[in-house]
This record gives C-alpha cells, structure tokens and sequence, in this order.
C-alpha cells in the first residue's frame, strides 16, 4: 500500500568549521553531473564549471593569520532572485524547496546569473566537448547540456528522483540518509549534510537546531536552504569577504 | 539671427526632394561603404551565433558587455522622435518644423537596432523565437511576465509601433507630392502609399487631428519605454548598484539627453550632405542647445542624486562599487571622459549664443554628448556587474572582444544606412510642414526691428 507521499522540502547543511578543503565534493559533482572539464585557460577566463566549490578566506590580521575554507553551491532559495527575471520560466521554483532549471527552456539571457546574489550560475559558453576515452564515462542520469545555456547545482535532482521511485516500488516512504547529492557523499569530513527537514526523524534537524547556523547574505531575503554552520561572527566574515 | 527666407513652394518642392528624385553620386558611396560594413557585421554575427557566445568577453561575474550597453544606448537615441515632435507639437513650438521628421526617423530606426542587441547576447537566440515569440497559447507554454525582459519587448514594439504611425501619418501629404512628380513602377508604388491624398480641407484636419492625438497617446509610452528599460536593471536584488528606485526616471532624462543631442548631430549632418542651409537654420540649432542646456542640468541632478544616495547608505558594498566606478582602473580614465564629455564641456559652452550660433561647434558638441552617454551606460553596467560583493569571491573586469566590437559598430552603420535609405525615399524635411510654417508665419514690426510672428487661426 502506497501512501500518499509526503510534501518534502530538501535542504542541506554546511559545517563550515569541519571543512579541510580537500575538494573532493567538487571532484564527486564533476564526475556526478556530467561537468564539462575544465582546463587552465577556463580557470583564467573566468568560465570554469564548479557546481560546488570551495573558496578560500584569510581569518584574522598578520601574522595570526588562519586560512578558512567555506564551500560553495546554489542555495536554493525559496525566494530565489533568479527565478523572476527569467523570461522563459527556464529556472523555477517546484514544490520540494529546489530551485530547478530545464535545459531545454533555457535561451542564455543570463540574466538570472546577474541576478544571483551567491554567482552559482554556470553559463554555457561553448560546446562542451569531453576527451574520447571519458564519453563512456558520463552519467546516463543527467542530461549533457549544450552551448548557450545556463547550468547550476540541481541537490543531484536525479538521485532524489531514483530514490523515491526505489521507495515508490516498494511500497514504503523515502527513508532518512537513503540517497544524498554526490559531494555530501563524498565528503570526507562529514561537511555537507543533505536531509528533507518535513521528517521529524532526519538526521539534518541536529544540525539545524545549532546555535553556529547562519545563512549567507540573509539580509536579501532570498530565505536559502542551505544553511551554514560557523562560529565566526557575521561581521568579521563581512571584512574577509572583502579582502 | 538669421531670419526666415520666404522660398516660393515650387523651390521648396525641389529643395527637399533633391535627394528622392536624383542622388548625387556621393550618396551611392557613402552607402556602398555603409552597406559594406553592415555585410562584414553579419557575417560576424552569423559566425558568433555559429560558434557560441564564448566568442565575447563574457565572463563571471561580468555575464552582459558593452552589447547590452548598446542596446540602451539606442533605446536612448530614441527617445528624441517623441521628445521632439509630441511635446513640441503639442506646446505648437514653432521651431520644430525641420526637425520633426528626422527625429521621428532616428526614434524608429534605432529602436529596431536596439531591439536586436539582447537577442544576438542571448545564448540561444532562435529558442527566443521558439519559447516567448509568438506567445504560445496552444500548448499553455507562457512567457514569465515577472521578467523585464518581457516588459521590455512590449515596451518597446508598442514605441516602435506607434512612433511608426507618426512617422506615415506625417508622411502622407509628401507622398502625394512625390507621386505627383514621379512615372512608371515608382509612381504607382507613391500612389498607393499616399492613400488617395488629395489635399482636402477635410483630409488635412483629419492629419492634424491624427497627429495630435498620435502625440498624446505617445507620450506616456515615451515616458515608459525606458523606465522599463532600466527596470532590466533595477529589479536586480542581486547587484547593488543596479537596485535602486531611481532608475526610471534617471534614464529616461538621460535617454532624452543622449536622443536630443543626436537630433542636433543629424540635423547639422542633414545641412551639410544635402545642402538645406534655408530649412535648418541657426535658430533651430539655437533652440535645440537652450533645450538641451535644461536637459543636461536636470540629468546632472539624478546622476549626483543617484551617486550620493548610494554613498549615503554608507554600506560597505556601495562604497566599494562607487570606488570602483570612479577611481579604480580601468574604469577611472572612462568616468572621467565620461563627466566631462557629457556635461562640464558642452553644457556650459552651449550657454554662450556665440556657441549656439557656430554650426561647426555644435556639431562637434552635440557628438561628444552622446560619447559621454554610452560611457555613462557603460559605467553603470559592467563595473556594477565586477564589482566586489561579500561571499561570491569572482569579481573580475570586462574587456569586449574584437567581435563585440565590431557588431556595436556595425550597428551604427546600420542605422546610418537605414537614415541614408529612407533619405532615399522619402524627404527627411517634411514638405508639408514647411509650408504650413512659411503660409502661418508672418512679421511684426516692434519699435525699429521687425521680428518674425505666427499668424493664429482660431
């Protein structure tokens, strides 16, 4: 007997204090989402893909000076500012909390990239092309995006998808820690902790209720669902933003 | 001041329609040129949309260049059809009379130009075709209205349709001329284009008529077009400096701004090619520079108004984006040109009648005004983009690429070309206009002067 399945709202939790920078949810996203490869002159132009990737900050003046790494992805905001200014409805809000883009919608005004606030947005600018011996490496999950179209962090949408088809087969509800996105899986340091805060048993909910939570650049309004974790203070991260 | 000269009509017919019964060779050149620069753009187009847009200088975070500051760069030019022949038409200024036609051709022509520029940036411009054009009712794909980049096309093709009837509504009575003057394939097609003209009483009051409602009705859309021009921007939660409420209106008197002094530029241009010395005449110059005198200084205040309420927040992303606009490179050496091209030199000489008199001057004046303007575009859009923002660690500069470069140049050409064909075509003085002027003028003798005066009929 099926029942009737649960609203779900996906959110993730980054516990910046645990973060080592070791990058490997960036590698795990990569081979995960079918991420074109970039190469040095990507880095150089500016145009790389990294769904998730980790910045790096300076804490604190010279000569106590800590190297901080904080990793990065779309926030999935439930007020997200790129999903009005699209005029082709090619990203949009759908009922789980995920801020979802279709390809195929996509006509590259960028205007939602200009609008994000976190630049978490990943513009196609040319056909992305992978060595031959990689082609049968893709994930026959994810769609390989073309050129001239806008690409971001989907919480690996597919892998909600396959799980609640599993749990849909066989007759029980989505179980709590069944299925994550590919770099919380991969995380070493157990940084990002992925969970549908509607289940009162998630495991996500020890970490929501900490005092160190925060979300980046609050002050939009854009009500984000990924949630950091940190003991710094909102306003020494202000001065490190911009140094 | 050089007075009116009385010309009987006949000359006045020849005058105008030197250039649409027989162009010198000069023309053919110039638009052989033109139409040279127009192919080579294309072919860049064609390539661009062939290849991909990693052909510009696009980037992170910087994602639209300086063909986004073309577009409201044109957008701005166009904004001079109205400002000249509605408000002056309606205020029954009588100075207006040459100057109408070419600003009404300038506002049509460079709204189409403009209207092309978001659609070559876009990524995929034939799905722009495909998913919001023609709306699609059948399968319930909408367009989201929530997007300014669908206010705009409404915007903007209501403008275009709408300035598009002014110009045929003024065009009418001139197109009898030229079918009456014209033999074979040429005066059947004037025929039908001047819909049965036959000067009238009754047709002529329905042309005043028309034009006087078409003006009214334009100018709420003038005001409009680019207000929601400059909503592309100011929606933008995202990007500090684009999200302010002053905006609209700041745009609008800087679209006036840059459209007015075009007209000046065109008009002085119009002078010299086709040799209208007795139609374009010092006072019309004159009082286009005392307009724009007003207009500069009420741009000044929002541009000052703009900087100091950003500055008056004193939030450190503000600061940082204004430091950025004005004193980091290379954006320094551009707001520089850009203050002192579009006001500290013209505005303050064009105070000077001596100024306002030399047609040389002006001209150069009235040019410099618009280069000033699309830095001032350009520095509100791409250091806005680069700018430092707390947690997004990308900030970066912008460097156009040669392609880039190139379609923003063929653009101009473009609208050139379309002036220069419809030059062709059509008189760019409207004949009927003139008279009307030289029938209701007349001269009142004050003192030991005699002073130019209108005749009123009521």
């Amino acid at each position: 007997m099926v029942s009737t399945p649960r609203e779900r709202k996906w959110q993730m939790v980054v516990d910046a204090d645990r973060c080592t920078g070791c990058q490997a949810c960036v590698i795990a996203c990569q081979a995960e989402n079918n991420i074109p490869i970039n190469s040095e002159s990507h880095f150089q132009q500016k145009r790389a893909f990294t769904w998730i990737r980790i910045e790096r900050y300076w804490e604190g003046e010279f000569p106590e000076v800590k190297a901080r790494f904080i990793p990065f992805l779309c926030q999935h905001c439930d007020n997200a500012p790129c999903e009005p200014v699209c005029p082709v409805f090619a990203t949009y809000h759908n009922n789980e909390g995920l801020n979802v883009q279709v390809y195929n919608r996509c006509v590259g005004t960028r205007f939602c990239q200009n609008n994000c606030p976190y630049h978490a947005r990943y513009f196609n600018f040319w056909e992305p092309v992978w060595p031959e011996t990689l082609r049968n490496a893709l994930n026959p999950d994810v769609t390989v995006r073309g050129r001239g179209i806008m690409e971001k962090c989907t919480f690996c949408v597919q892998r909600i998808r396959r799980g609640e088809q599993d749990a849909k087969r066989e007759g029980r509800d989505v179980r709590d820690g069944e299925f994550q996105p590919a770099c919380a899986q991969a995380c070493p340091a157990n940084v990002l902790i992925f969970g549908d805060v509607r289940d009162p048993q998630s495991r996500i909910h020890e970490f929501l209720a900490k005092d160190r939570r925060f979300r980046l650049r609050e002050e939009l309004g854009t009500e984000t669902n990924v949630i950091y974790l940190s003991k710094l203070d909102l306003e020494a991260k202000e001065v490190a933003g911009h140094a | 001041m050089q007075q009116r000269v009385a010309l009987p009509h006949p000359q006045i017919n020849a005058d105008l329609l030197k250039n649409v019964l027989k162009a010198p060779a000069w023309y053919w050149g110039i638009m052989a040129f033109l139409g040279g620069v127009v192919i080579f753009g294309s072919v860049l187009v064609a390539y661009l949309l062939n290849k991909g847009f990693g052909l510009s200088g696009a980037h992170r975070p910087v994602m639209w260049g300086i063909l986004i500051v073309d577009f409201v760069f044109w957008i701005g030019i166009s904004h001079a059809g109205v400002m000249l022949s509605a408000i002056l038409r309606l205020s029954k200024a009588e100075w207006r009379r040459p100057a109408t036609r070419a600003a009404e051709v300038l506002t049509v022509f460079s709204l189409m130009i403009a209207a092309l520029h978001p659609v070559v940036h876009a990524g995929r411009p034939w799905r722009i075709i495909y998913w919001s054009f023609p709306y699609d009712f059948s399968r319930g794909l909408w367009v989201n209205i929530r997007s300014p980049l669908v206010w705009d096309p409404s915007a903007i093709f209501t403008y275009l349709t709408g300035s598009t009837l002014f110009v045929i509504v003024a065009l009418i009575p001139d197109m009898a001329v030229i079918r009456d003057r014209t033999t074979g394939i040429r005066h059947n097609i004037y025929s039908v284009m001047a819909m049965g003209w036959r000067g009238t009483p009754r047709q002529w009051k329905l042309q005043v008529v028309a034009g006087f409602l078409l003006s009214a009705l334009l100018l709420p859309v003038f005001v409009s077009v680019h207000s929601i021009v400059s909503w592309d921007f100011a929606v933008m939660i995202g990007v500090e400096g684009y999200h302010v409420t002053i905006f609209a209106p700041y745009f609008v008197i800087g679209a006036v701004l840059s459209g007015v002094s075009a007209v000046v530029t065109m008009m002085i241009l119009m002078k010299w090619m086709f040799g209208w010395g007795n139609y374009i005449r010092q006072e019309h110059i004159e009082n286009l520079a005392k307009l724009l005198v007003v207009i500069g200084t009420g741009w000044l205040y929002f541009f000052f108004v703009e900087f100091i309420f950003a500055l008056y927040s004193l939030e450190s992303q503000e600061i940082a984006l204004r430091e950025l606009q004005a004193f980091t490179w290379p954006y320094w050496p551009l707001a520089l040109v850009f203050i002192f091209l579009s006001y500290i030199i013209p505005i303050p000489m064009w105070m000077f009648p001596g100024v306002r008199r030399n047609i040389r001057i002006m001209f150069w004046s009235s040019l410099v005004v618009n280069v000033g303007m699309w830095l001032e575009r350009f520095l509100i859009i791409v250091p806005g983009l680069a700018r430092k923002q707390v947690w997004t660690f990308d900030w970066s500069t912008y460097h156009p690429s040669f392609i880039e470069v190139m379609i923003v140049v063929t653009a101009y050409a473009l609208v050139f070309l379309l002036l220069l064909t419809f030059a062709k075509l059509f008189p760019l003085i409207p004949l009927f206009d003139i008279k009307e002027g030289d029938i209701l003028g007349d001269e009142i003798v004050i003192g030991k002067r005699r002073v130019p005066a209108l005749r009123v009929e009521e």
